[in-house]
């Protein structure tokens, strides 16, 4: 009963996406086995380790923004434009690696931090101020960009196939980057203050939090965190494309990755482990339907029912808590019959047997 | 020797209207010190100005001698003010120890020291007195009193000189108000002046040494306690006899019974057996959470009866969904106008059609004809039907929900706090739309936190406890009788 209430609670809901994982990975198996095949060879694992990195980076960015109330919708095309800076910026030369890696974030931070200042100051909802940003971004990439462009550095690009025993050295990066994002919401002022917006603005206003500052800041990071999934994908594709963060699809399956993880669109409520589970979730399923060789469109099919189904299972189990006063089953305790019988005009207290 | 707290010639307006002419106020350190007057006398505009929320036209604070103004809730703590509000402050998805110290948390190495925190927060709860609160807790999960004790700890947490507190019994059931009196009381002892708002007589005798009267922004008078009574505070407050305030009942010829309910229950509910009448107005009191809401939810077909059954004019009546209660005309006006009442951004005309047009279309018409004088007979000021619903006064607002429901001609009518936050004049004219309609054969079941409404307009009351009906009562009990039986205190005879 304690370990339901526990579950029920806030460490909870990350039990839950976990539990769902579990699941999961069980009916993918299974599903994999029944074709003969096995989901758990070293190289399946490894195409799958590898594949969360770059929407890793993204739902990263992405959890800090829906935590504080907002959404950022410019992702994958700050993932395109990344991609090109880096990769342009570079032009395959060695002594290219720092500036074009430098020239990407700085360029993705300052687009993120500006879609926050929108947000926080001119009042705009973080899904139309980043969605203006986004086709901002997406028009100069339309205009100065055709076809993929530049060259990764041999650097860059010895980064990108790197992998340390089984793990692949960008993911490693992202795991790193989640654990430091995780002791920002926890650990610091800015993360209590990002979580105190997300809940409730204005109490957080009335406690002394500046409510700005928290938004602008997760805008920020969403854009760091999305600049550097442009610089991985320029690191494994070893060129930039204006297109790659579109064709990826990062916007909505970031935005889907967080909420798979259990997080509130409504902000203050959710959790970066929570995220990771989620994109794992993503993950064993693409994966399963890589291995069987699955219909392109099935597997969008396939997608859309998990996010459903999983998001639904969250919903049902965070239902509000009622405090329930009288089970339909039980009879009235006597004593309280009692009371109630001595209260006024009285009638048999009878058990329906409605629903 | 400087006043823990001196307000001097306080005066703020808005669109015109004076909500405080030149209140004057002092508070000694220690001292708890009751500020009571009617909804609009401008206790809550003093209470704002006192935390920074709102800033004065004109007059003086000084805390401790020293003259201050706050353009920031932050100044105001700053300065030695908090304020517990009457709806929390907190944040549900959060623990207590990040609630209380939100804005301030303790760091060590540039993180944010969370067991640091935990012990603070455990310090100012164990300051308070309270040992049940874990400061790991999330506040989601606490009942409403440990919200208000976490509340207050908060508050405490900036460690004020002064301490307002709006209401803070407003939610508390019997035995909790017992311990707020004792952290009041502490609180006191430490040298925090207490400022106290509050409608209950019972606790200001109880806890206050001076009391404060404000009608229509004015000061009255400045009593001490022991040497004032009940009556003379209430005559202070509402400037006439109580009585005089409440229209004469008004009772309908018909009086057939309308709905029956027996031994009907839910989750919240049981053992509810009732009759309601036409023309008559039954009054439903109760501490808050006593069940009286999922009376009126059960009634409405928002949160049925799951067991027991309701006959409605002699037929079975059986709600499975609000429209279910629409169709068989009766009518639920929210406690939460403006939440799940009114469509804020929509017109008059908008609003008060919303029910016909989508429960009785073919009546749409004929009900927007016959909407402009039903709102002349309301006495809705505004400039037209087309005005955004928004710009109205609370008391107007109410009024188009009232508009809203009677358009559909409904035989019942349920009120949830039918009065909250309204101005005194829009109260008076909210109870006599009430008596006309029971004059003209509707019932009318109300709920109401304020014992003086529920006595003064209701024909019958009916008093819940714990999800069940403690007693029922006949027409203009005493406030005590109501109480005893709401607190559980002694049986109905």
């Amino acid at each position: 009963m304690s370990a339901l209430a526990r579950l029920r609670g806030g460490l909870g809901s990350t039990a839950g996406v976990y539990l769902v994982l579990l699941g999961v990975i069980v009916v993918a198996a299974v599903v994999v086995a029944a074709a003969g095949r096995n989901l758990f060879t070293p190289g399946n694992l490894t195409v799958l380790m590898t594949s969360i990195a770059v929407l890793g980076f993204v739902a990263i960015g992405q959890t800090l923004v829906i935590l504080v109330g907002s959404l950022d919708l410019s992702v994958a095309y700050l993932v395109s434009l990344s991609s090109v800076l880096a990769a342009g910026t570079m032009a395959g030369a060695s002594g290219g690696t720092v500036p074009g890696i430098v020239t990407a974030l700085v360029a993705t931070v300052v687009i993120g931090a500006l879609t926050g200042c929108l947000v926080a100051y001119l009042q705009l909802s973080g899904f139309i101020a980043s969605l203006g940003v986004g086709l901002l971004v997406a028009g100069y990439l339309a205009s100065y960009y055709r076809g993929t462009t530049g060259k990764a550095s041999p650097e860059l690009a010895g980064f990108g196939s790197a992998s340390i025993g089984p793990l692949p050295v960008p993911t490693l990066l992202m795991l790193v980057c989640l654990v430091l994002a995780v002791v920002l919401v926890g650990r610091t002022r800015m993360g209590m203050h990002l979580l105190a917006v997300g809940g409730d603005a204005h109490v957080a206003r009335m406690s002394g939090v500046r409510a700005g500052t928290p938004v602008v800041v997760a805008h920020a990071l969403s854009g760091l965190c999305a600049g550097i999934a442009g610089i991985v994908i320029v690191a494994r594709l070893g060129v930039g494309s204006p297109t790659v963060g579109e064709q990826g699809g990062y916007d909505l399956l970031s935005i889907a990755a967080v909420v798979l993880g259990g997080a509130s669109l409504a902000g203050g409520r959710g959790s970066l482990w929570g995220t990771l589970g989620g994109i794992l979730i993503f993950a064993v399923v693409d994966s399963a339907m890589g291995i069987l060789q699955v219909n392109p469109f099935l597997k969008e099919v396939v997608r859309g029912v998990v996010i459903i189904a999983a998001v639904a299972l969250y919903a049902r189990r965070a239902a509000p808590l009622v405090r329930r006063r009288f089970a339909a089953a039980a009879g009235p305790d006597p004593a309280e019959a009692s009371a109630a019988t001595a209260a006024g005009p009285t009638a048999p207290v009878t058990e329906g047997a409605e629903r | 020797m400087s006043h823990a707290l001196e307000v001097r010639g306080l005066a703020k307006s808005f669109f015109g209207y004076p909500a405080l002419a030149g209140v004057d106020l002092v508070v000694e350190a220690g001292e708890v010190h009751a500020l009571v007057g009617e909804n609009g006398a401008g206790k809550s505009t003093l209470m704002k100005i006192l935390a920074g929320v709102q800033q004065a036209d004109a007059g003086t604070v000084r805390i401790d001698g020293e003259l201050r103004t706050f353009h920031h809730p932050q100044a105001a703590y700053a300065a030695g003010v908090s304020t517990v509000y009457q709806e929390f402050n907190l944040l549900p998805d959060r623990t207590v120890a990040e609630n209380i110290l939100l804005g301030r948390e303790p760091r060590r190495f540039g993180l944010v020291d969370r067991r640091a925190m935990r012990r603070r927060a455990a310090e100012l709860l164990a300051e308070i007195g309270v040992d049940g609160i874990s400061p790991n807790a999330l506040v989601r999960t606490l009942s409403v009193a440990e919200q208000q004790i976490v509340e207050i700890a908060k508050a405490l947490s900036y460690e004020p000189r002064i301490i307002s507190m709006d209401e803070p019994t407003a939610a508390l059931a019997e035995h909790e108000v017992e311990l707020l009196y004792a952290i009041v009381r502490r609180l006191s002892a430490r040298g925090v002046a207490v400022l106290y708002v509050s409608h209950r007589m019972r606790e200001i005798f109880e806890l206050c040494s001076k009391i404060t009267v404000l009608k229509d922004g004015a000061l009255v008078a400045t009593l001490e306690t022991a040497e004032t009574d009940e009556s003379e505070v209430v005559r202070l407050m509402v400037g006439r006899a109580l009585s005089a305030f409440f229209p004469e009942p008004a009772p309908g010829e018909d009086r057939r019974e309308l709905l029956a309910i027996t031994g009907a229950g839910n989750a919240q509910l049981d053992g509810i057996t009732l009759g309601i009448h036409r023309g008559e107005i039954l009054g439903i009191a109760g501490l808050q959470g006593s069940g009286r809401t999922e009376l009126l939810e059960a009634i409405a077909g928002v949160a049925p009866f799951t067991r027991g059954s309701m006959r409605l004019e002699g037929r079975d009546y059986r709600p499975r969904r609000p429209a279910h209660g629409i169709d068989a005309g009766i009518a639920y006006l929210t406690e939460d106008r403006k939440g799940s009442g009114l469509a804020l951004e929509q017109s008059i005309e908008d609003n008060a059609l919303a029910v016909v047009r989508s429960s009785a279309p073919r009546r749409a018409r004929t009900a927007a004809r016959g909407l402009t004088p039903l709102l002349s007979e309301l006495d809705v000021s505004a400039r037209g039907p087309e005005q955004i619903v928004r710009y109205l006064s609370g008391g107007n607002q109410q009024k188009v929900v009232l508009a809203k429901w009677l358009l559909l001609d409904p035989g019942l009518i349920l009120l949830d706090e039918p009065t909250r936050g309204i101005d005194v004049g829009a109260k008076r004219a909210v109870y006599e739309v009430m008596r006309r309609l029971t004059a003209a054969g509707h019932a009318i079941v109300m709920v109401s936190s304020e014992l003086p409404e529920v006595i003064g307009m209701s024909d019958r009351i009916v008093v819940m406890r714990d999800g069940r009906i403690a007693g029922a009562l006949d027409r203009a009990p005493s406030e005590e009788q109501v109480a005893a039986l709401a607190a559980g205190t002694a049986v109905a005879a």
